[in-house]
């Protein structure tokens, strides 16, 4: 197997008394699809804001492309070329597609916006993605449906030569064919050679799409295996006990408290 | 690892090539008629997006009827001074709306304007500084105002809405204690108040008409063409044309309009465009540019339409807050200092009233919304026109100011019920 892009040994975070991981270990590889899956309150945000930069570690290595590196913020996190796509997009309904994917980042000549340029790159991206669902990229916002904001978001993330993305619950708010579309999305961003981290609930989506799957337990990973070796129920099974037949945390950490 | 990712990248390089063209097709680059064009428009109107076109058509009823009404509202004397009575009310609504468009309100920058005119009045009658001193004076007072208003904003978290009305009120307190109770500033300096009572010479009025039309004619073909060239999003030739033909006309028209004689008295002729208009045309340009062409513009829009995509972006969002403001009562202080011009004097009164809903009125009737993310500055003029037109007409129709209350209330509340419900249109259809 290629070496990780990015990879975190023995994470350890708390909140006051509360421990919410427990020498986490976690690994993205290029070109691969990872699922990172879990219930609700297992870690799976916690985990996700530490790779961003949003928390801090109380303990635990930080390695990107095999190189130790200091975290220390946000932005310390997007040089590395990490972005990540919240559940909750981001993105201004009165501002065009164009506007929306540099907002922040605007190519200037002198002090004027060099719309051309922003226009050329974006449709490059978008392109290259193999988007082919949006009508104009002047189009605003306001007038996509959801998975074409999702694509927007996601090909903003891509824009700036990144390395890594980690989706939020991509497709928890839509529909069966928008669906289709952001998951393929994300199989071509991982075919890019992008390390992708997918975190969701939804079992066949993680199935459909996944290279491997890390599942956390109580703060704790309870599984990191391939997608084929495991089957469905297995999954569910190391979401809800943290452990089943063949995989899964020793039985002593069933009686491990948070 | 490190052989995965130079492939990687060579393999995006060319399918960027390879791509771009065949798997974009359904990226519609251009609406290649005219025809296409118009539907477009039509099915952005339908979907809600009204920009000035209510307002337009607003201001041709409007024209109609006190052309048919009176006598006198087509004299040339009259529209003449309608349009020097328009500009400070334009000036202010442009103020207003970069605020408006971080989805705030200013209350204040009707006063402030009054407290930026008395300073200007009072540096140059008291203290004789020069006018350039003077004005710049009253501007800076204008953009120290800003620079409390928006950080009591922006940092401390109260609405606006509060914020302003304290200051609406604690400034007409200041200007009564600049100018002193009962009394007024008179406001006769000869440049300053030449904007109101002086005009451009027709032959320089002529110059500079078609100076713009053929800069903003060279402009919008040069870049045309350079989006034709680069294969970008661009509107139908004709369209090009028909804007540099409309603009044409209207800049020309009024040019001509204004460069003929409209004096009653023979001996006397009164020709030339008022200097007033050019300055009202230099700060929608300068503003225009700032909304549309800079990044500062961009990140407005950006905080109006949803603050905390705009602050994960990257944008200091406490900081485009005050500029809003600052911007706001600096620009103020202009439409001040041009009103002063305008009445001769200053008083404690100044820039109260039913200035501000005035401009606010200009600015909603323009086509700026006031639930943020959507205005221009072309909008805060339209609608400072609107206005003027009924300040101005209405008295000539019925000559009793509960008319003009009633009216102007009326058309302030039906533009704002416009703005609410392409608002819901908007939403519903996503336009």
């Amino acid at each position: 197997m290629t070496e990780p892009l990015l990879q975190l040994q023995g994470v350890n975070k708390s909140f006051g008394v509360v421990h919410v991981l427990h020498d986490v270990d976690f690994a993205v590889y290029p070109g691969q699809v990872t699922a990172l899956v879990g219930d609700n309150g297992a870690g799976k945000s916690t985990l996700v804001k530490v790779i961003a930069g949003i928390y801090g570690r109380d303990s635990g290595e930080y390695h990107f492309e095999g190189r130790s590196v200091d975290v220390h913020g946000p932005r310390d996190v997007a040089a590395l070329g990490v972005e990540v796509v919240y559940q909750d997009l981001a993105l201004c309904d009165n501002l065009d597609i164009v506007q929306n994917m540099f907002l922040g980042r605007e190519i200037k000549r002198g002090p004027v916006l060099d719309e051309a340029a922003m226009e050329s790159r974006a449709r490059e991206t978008l392109a290259s993605l193999s988007v082919r669902t949006v009508k104009s990229v002047r189009q605003p916002v306001a007038s996509l449906s959801g998975g074409q904001r999702q694509t927007v978001a996601i090909a903003k993330a891509v824009l700036w030569n990144s390395r890594i993305v980690l989706l939020d619950e991509p497709t928890a708010a839509l529909g069966v064919a928008q669906t289709r579309q952001v998951l393929d999305l994300v199989r071509r961003l991982a075919d890019r050679g992008l390390g992708v981290v997918l975190i969701s609930h939804n079992m066949t989506d993680v199935f459909e799409v996944a290279d491997r799957i890390t599942a956390l337990y109580l703060g704790r990973v309870a599984a990191d295996v391939p997608t084929s070796e495991v089957t469905h129920r297995e999954v569910v099974e190391l979401i809800t006990a943290g452990r089943s037949d063949r995989h899964g945390l020793a039985a002593a950490a069933e009686t491990a408290t948070i | 690892m490190t052989t995965d990712t130079p492939s990687s990248v060579s393999a995006t390089e060319t399918s960027k090539s390879s791509l771009a063209d065949a798997d974009f097709a359904a990226d519609a680059r251009q609406v290649t008629t005219l025809r296409g064009a118009a539907t477009d428009y039509v099915n952005r109107l339908r979907g809600g997006d009204m920009g000035s076109l209510p307002a337009l058509l607003g201001l041709l009823v409007l024209f109609i009827v006190f052309g048919t009404t009176t006598d006198t509202f087509f004299t040339k004397l009259n529209l003449a001074n309608l349009t020097v009575q328009a500009a400070p009310i334009c000036v202010l609504a442009m103020a207003l709306i970069p605020v408006l468009l971080i989805g705030e309100i200013d209350l204040s920058a009707g006063v402030a304007s009054g407290t930026g005119a008395a300073v200007t009045a009072l540096a140059i009658v008291d203290k004789g500084f020069a006018w350039p001193l003077a004005v710049l004076a009253g501007v800076v007072v204008g953009a120290v105002i800003g620079v409390v208003i928006g950080n009591l904003v922006a940092r401390l978290g109260i609405p606006s809405f509060v914020v302003t009305l304290s200051f609406f009120l604690a400034l007409q307190g200041v200007m009564l204690l600049l100018i002193g109770q009962g009394g007024s500033v008179r406001f006769d300096q000869e440049v300053l108040r030449g904007l109101a009572i002086k005009n451009v010479p027709p032959t320089v009025g002529w110059i500079s008409a078609v100076a713009i039309v053929a800069l903003y004619g060279g402009l919008s073909l040069f870049s045309f063409r350079r989006k034709v060239a680069r294969e970008l999003a661009h509107p139908p030739l004709a369209l090009v044309w028909l804007r540099i033909g409309a603009l044409a006309v209207l800049v020309l028209g009024l040019t001509a309009y204004f460069n003929t004689n409209r004096s009653r008295n023979p001996v006397f002729p009164i020709e030339g465009i008022p200097y007033m208009i050019p300055v009202v045309i230099v700060i929608l340009i300068a503003l225009t540019f700032l909304l549309g062409r800079t990044s500062f513009g961009r990140h407005l829009y950006a905080v109006g339409g949803n603050a905390e995509a705009a602050r994960r972006a990257g944008i200091n969002v406490i900081y485009m807050r005050v500029m809003a403001f600052v911007l706001c009562s600096s620009l103020a202080a202009v439409a001040g200092i041009l009103q002063a011009a305008y009445s001769g004097k200053v008083s404690p009164g100044s820039g109260g009233g039913n200035v501000l809903l005035y401009a606010v009125g200009a600015a909603v009737i323009g086509g700026t919304s006031l639930f943020g993310g959507r205005g221009l500055a072309v909008h805060g003029v339209i609608g400072g026109v609107v206005l003027a037109t009924v300040d101005n007409g209405l008295p000539l129709l019925i000559d009793k100011s509960y008319a003009n209350f009633i009216v102007t209330g009326g058309v302030l509340l039906l533009a704002a019920s416009v703005d609410a419900i392409s608002r819901r249109r908007r939403s519903a259809s996503g336009v």
